[in-house]
Formats: structure tokens, C-alpha cells, sequence
């Protein structure tokens, strides 16, 4: 007897691939314990690192706190580079992106699949960082406003992924510089959005063009929410941070949406869907 | 045969590490991002202090981190050589399958990343004292205690960089985090920048135990002698006595390495690791 599979188009079938992509990144944590070691334990000691540093130069003790949240965040953007961003170029390499192009599923949904799956389980590894780095060093915590809390922390991440998943259409027409590129977008990027210090110690323009990067403002604010004084360490308000939040979100959701659309079509028309250049 | 596989390895990584770019956008490259991660703890040790670079821990905070660019680019270039030709280009077992000297081989890898991090240092170090007060004085640096120690760990780090070359050919998963793991422990307790007292007591005999540490300490005497006074953590050691802790403790990691590496070796052999593919 013949098993008849139920075949799904147009939004329910745009549903059940944001599920199926993002399933593997949300089970695998499940299967692979070894993860609780090598994204919390790993990631901790760069940040004591940093921890020691400032104790080193005497620095008041919500600065060890300030390491700790840039510190989990930094799990948010090495998620959006290597699994993200460069996603599409490692689906190239092991021979999926073709597959992908070739089934009716849509781009758009295994983007925001990834971006989902990888959201949750970065969330769990930040939060494992926070938490043991809290309780290692006790970061003491005095949370202002939690509504505005959650609001911050859902914008940065939705503007973050939409990010996200904008450059992984750029990396789709790249090829071994995707790795380098990748590999260059971090320490620069924990320099400009402040991930270890209050951007407000950048100069102005620095920090304001530092703020497209959604990380730059979703940590102020959420400094600012968490600590007694980083009111004062702000670099914006955070309703006015939360505002440009909301305009980073859209307008890299809707970039996402157009730029896949042109550099699918131009990595078509270019034959750059199955190239593999090492 | 050693040689020739040390000679051609090397050559072969530096194609591999330079050759997906243009030389200027290559260039950017390896000095953006040191440079990046410098500015990193100048920015937080200026938050603190207010700009006052003129206190020792400045330059002792700044040239640690400079030197250690040489951790994760030698130990960490020796030992990704293994994942890199075995998960990636998938050619370890033809190199396995050639008249090779595989340890040789791999720390022959190692070379570009030594010269792209030496490019990353001195730029990194030039900064410090053209626009940051780092009092570094060419006519007054020890350059005999700089050159011997600095070829003495770098020697230490590529021999690091195989006893993990090793390792990683026995393992399946994680193995793309060994490197960063070891190098990320290492800045953490060899007290790259800030002084081994501020760990808590308990941590402190891991610091001493670590070659980095006088390595670290060394070059920081060699270059800018009054850092080292500054400091009790070293301070009773005379420059000879580390030396000797050095090679002492360098030689122990290369007998190590060895053994290690051969054990591994067989394993993998044993098990057939050589041309495993987990796209992990």
C-alpha cells in the first residue's frame, strides 16, 4: 500500500520550511551536550580575561558587568557571521544551496529558519554565559524597566537577524573570501559597537555609524535597563534607541527580502550556485 | 626530506592564507583586525584611567597583547593545518599517502601565519609608541634577550601547535575550537595583559606553570625594561633564570608534542581518521 505524503504550497509550505530549517539548529543543541562546554565555558574565559583587566586598573565594578552582557552578546554576533551570514556560502561548499534553489521551497524561509533556530539557541548559550558569568564574578543586576528590557532586547535581535540574513545574500556571490571576511568582521566590530566598554566613549560619529549594527544600541539600552549607572554611561536615550531599533528592523527585513531576491537571479545568471573555488 | 617538507609546506600556506585577495586588500586585512583588537583594551584602559598612558600597566597591558597575536597565529596556524586539509580541501591523505615528514609538514603550515602575524605585531607595536605613549626606546631595548626569546617561544608556540595538530586528528567534533580554546585559556592565565596577581590565588600556580607567561615577560623586559619592575609577580627572577625557565619548560613541551603527536598519529591511523569528513 502506497503512503500518499501531503504536499504543502504557498504559505503553509513557507511555514513548514522556516520549521525544517530551523529544527536541526534548535534539536541538534538537544543531541550534542558537548555544546554547554565549548559556547559557555570557551567564551567565558575571553571574557574573565577582559574582567581581569579592568580589576587590573581599578575600575568600578559595574564595568566587570558591562564585560559580561557585551561578552553573551558576542555569541549573538559570531551566530549571524558563521551561521548567518556565511551560512549560504558553507551550503555552497557541501553541495546544498544547489538543492535548495531546486526544490520549491522559498530562500526567504530557510534564511528565516536559520535565523529562528539559531536565535533560540543562541539565546540559550548567552544565557548560560550570563548566568555563570554573573555568578563567578557577582554581577550584581538593578533592572530599571523590564518591559523596555524586553523591547530592546526583541528589536536588536529582529533587526540583528534581519542582518543577518541581508549579508548571507551578499556572501552568496562570494567564495574562499567569505571565510576572511567573516574572520575580519569580528574584533573590529566588538571595537565599534562597544562590547566591552560604553560606545559612549567612542567619538559621536563613530558610535552613531556604529549604530547600524543593531548590537551597538541593543547593548547601551540594555545597559542602561540592567546597571544603576549606565544611565549615565548612555550613549542615546533608550526610547530613542528603542525607535531606531524599530526603523533598523524594517528596513533590514525588507532589504533581506530584496537583495536575495536580486543576488539569487545575479548568482544564477553568473553560474556562482555550484562554483567551489578552495 | 624534513626540510624540503618544512620548505614546501610553508609555501604552500602562504598561498593558501594570501592568494584569495589582492595584496592590498590582503594587506588591510592582516592589519585591521590586530589592530582592532588592541584598540580594544586601549579604549577600556582609557575609559578608566582618563588617557593616563603614562602608568606602566599601560605598556604592560600593551605589548602583552601585541606579542600574543603570535599564540593564535603560530600555535593555532600549526594546528588548524590538520582540519584545514583534512575536512576542507580533503588532501591530509594524499599528503599522508606522499613522501612527507607530517610534523614537519604541518609546522611548515604554520609559517605564513608567522609572518602575517609578525606583520601584525610590529604594526601594532609601531602604533603603541607613535601615538600612544608606549616608551619604547630602540637604543635602550636589550636586543639579545629580545631575538633569543622570541625565537625560543616561537619555537615553543609552533611545538604547542602540533601537540594540538595531534589531538585534532582524533577528534571528531569541537576540533575547529581546540586552537581557540587553548589560545583563549592561555591569555587568560599566562597574565598576557594584566598582572598574574590579580587572578585569585587558586589560578596563580596555573599562570607560573606556563611557559607563555615567560615568554610574555621576557620580551616585555627585553623592550621596555621598567614594566618588569613595576610588577612583583616576576620581579625576583633575574632575565638568565627566566631564560632558563623557558627553555626548560619548552623543552618539556616539545618532548610532549612528540609523543603526543605520534600517539595521536596512530590512533588516527589505527581508525581511520586520516580522510574522515564530519562536516561538523
Amino acid at each position: 500500500m502506497e503512503t500518499t505524503i501531503k504536499k504543502n504550497s504557498g504559505w503553509r509550505l513557507f511555514l513548514q520550511t522556516i520549521m525544517g530549517r530551523a529544527y536541526p539548529r534548535v534539536v541538534g543543541m538537544q543531541r550534542g551536550k558537548s555544546w554547554i562546554f565549548f559556547d559557555t565555558f570557551l567564551p567565558l574565559l575571553s571574557v574573565s580575561a577582559y574582567v581581569f583587566v579592568y580589576r587590573a586598573l581599578g575600575a568600578p565594578e559595574e564595568y566587570v558587568g558591562f564585560v559580561i552582557v557585551g561578552g553573551a552578546m558576542t555569541a549573538f554576533w559570531m551566530n549571524i557571521l558563521w551561521s548567518m551570514s556565511s551560512q549560504l556560502y558553507w551550503e555552497k561548499e557541501t553541495g546544498n544551496l544547489g538543492l535548495f534553489i531546486l526544490s520549491p521551497a522559498h530562500l526567504m524561509a530557510i534564511l528565516l529558519g536559520m535565523a529562528i533556530g539559531g536565535l533560540v539557541a543562541t539565546a540559550l548559550r548567552a544565557g548560560a554565559i550570563i548566568l555563570v558569568g554573573s555568578l563567578i564574578f557577582h554581577v550584581q543586576y538593578a533592572v530599571t524597566n523590564l518591559l523596555q528590557l524586553l523591547a530592546v532586547f526583541l528589536l536588536s535581535m529582529v533587526a540583528l537577524y534581519g542582518m543577518g540574513m541581508m549579508t548571507s545574500s551578499l556572501f552568496l556571490l562570494l567564495s574562499r573570501e567569505a571565510w576572511h571576511i567573516a574572520n575580519l568582521a569580528q574584533e573590529p566590530v566588538y571595537l565599534v559597537s562597544g562590547f566591552y566598554f560604553p560606545v559612549k566613549n567612542l567619538n559621536f560619529w563613530v558610535a552613531a555609524c556604529a549604530s547600524l549594527i543593531p548590537l551597538t544600541l541593543g547593548l547601551d539600552a540594555m545597559r542602561q535597563l540592567v546597571f544603576p549607572s549606565g544611565a549615565l554611561l548612555g550613549f542615546l536615550s533608550v526610547p530613542v534607541e528603542i525607535g531606531a531599533l524599530t526603523v533598523l528592523s524594517v528596513v533590514f527585513l525588507v532589504g533581506a527580502r530584496l537583495l536575495l531576491g536580486k543576488m539569487e537571479r545575479l548568482a544564477i545568471r553568473e553560474g556562482r550556485l555550484t562554483e567551489s573555488r578552495r | 626530506m624534513n626540510l624540503r617538507s618544512f620548505r614546501v609546506a610553508s609555501w604552500l600556506g602562504w598561498k593558501i592564507e594570501s592568494n584569495w585577495t589582492d595584496p592590498f586588500l590582503f594587506a588591510v586585512y592582516s592589519i585591521v583586525k590586530p589592530l582592532a583588537g588592541a584598540a580594544i583594551l586601549v579604549v577600556m584602559y582609557s575609559v578608566v584611567t582618563g588617557g593616563n598612558f603614562a602608568d606602566p600597566l599601560f605598556p604592560y597591558i600593551y605589548l602583552g597583547n601585541a606579542f600574543y597575536m603570535y599564540v593564535g597565529a603560530v600555535m593555532t596556524g600549526v594546528s588548524w593545518a590538520v582540519l584545514d586539509d583534512r575536512e576542507h580541501y580533503k588532501t591530509l591523505k594524499y599528503i599522508y599517502t606522499a613522501p612527507v615528514a607530517i610534523p614537519f609538514y604541518l609546522m611548515g603550515r604554520g609559517v605564513a601565519r608567522f609572518i602575517t602575524g609578525t606583520f601584525a605585531v610590529v604594526i601594532t607595536i609601531a602604533a603603541g609608541a607613535l601615538f600612544l605613549h608606549v616608551p619604547l626606546d630602540l637604543a635602550q631595548v636589550n636586543w639579545p634577550l629580545f631575538i633569543v626569546s622570541l625565537l625560543l617561544g616561537v619555537v615553543m608556540l609552533a611545538l604547542m601547535g602540533l601537540l594540538l595538530a595531534g589531538v585534532t586528528l582524533v577528534l571528531a567534533r569541537h576540533s575547529d575550537y581546540l586552537g581557540d580554546g587553548v589560545a583563549a585559556a592561555l591569555f587568560l592565565f599566562s597574565g598576557a595583559v594584566f598582572p598574574l596577581d590579580v587572578l585569585p590565588a587558586w589560578l596563580r600556580p596555573l599562570g607560573y606553570a606556563l611557559p607563555v607567561t615567560y615568554w610574555l615577560e621576557l620580551l616585555r623586559r627585553s623592550l621596555v625594561g621598567s614594566v618588569a619592575q613595576a610588577f612583583p609577580t616576576l620581579a625576583g627572577f633575574s632575565n638568565l633564570q627566566l631564560l632558563g625557565i623557558l627553555a626548560g619548560l619548552t623543552a618539556l613541551v616539545g618532548v610532549s608534542a612528540v609523543f603526543v603527536f605520534r600517539w595521536c598519529d596512530w590512533q588516527a591511523r589505527e581508525r581511520g581518521y586520516i580522510d574522515w569528513t564530519t562536516n561538523y
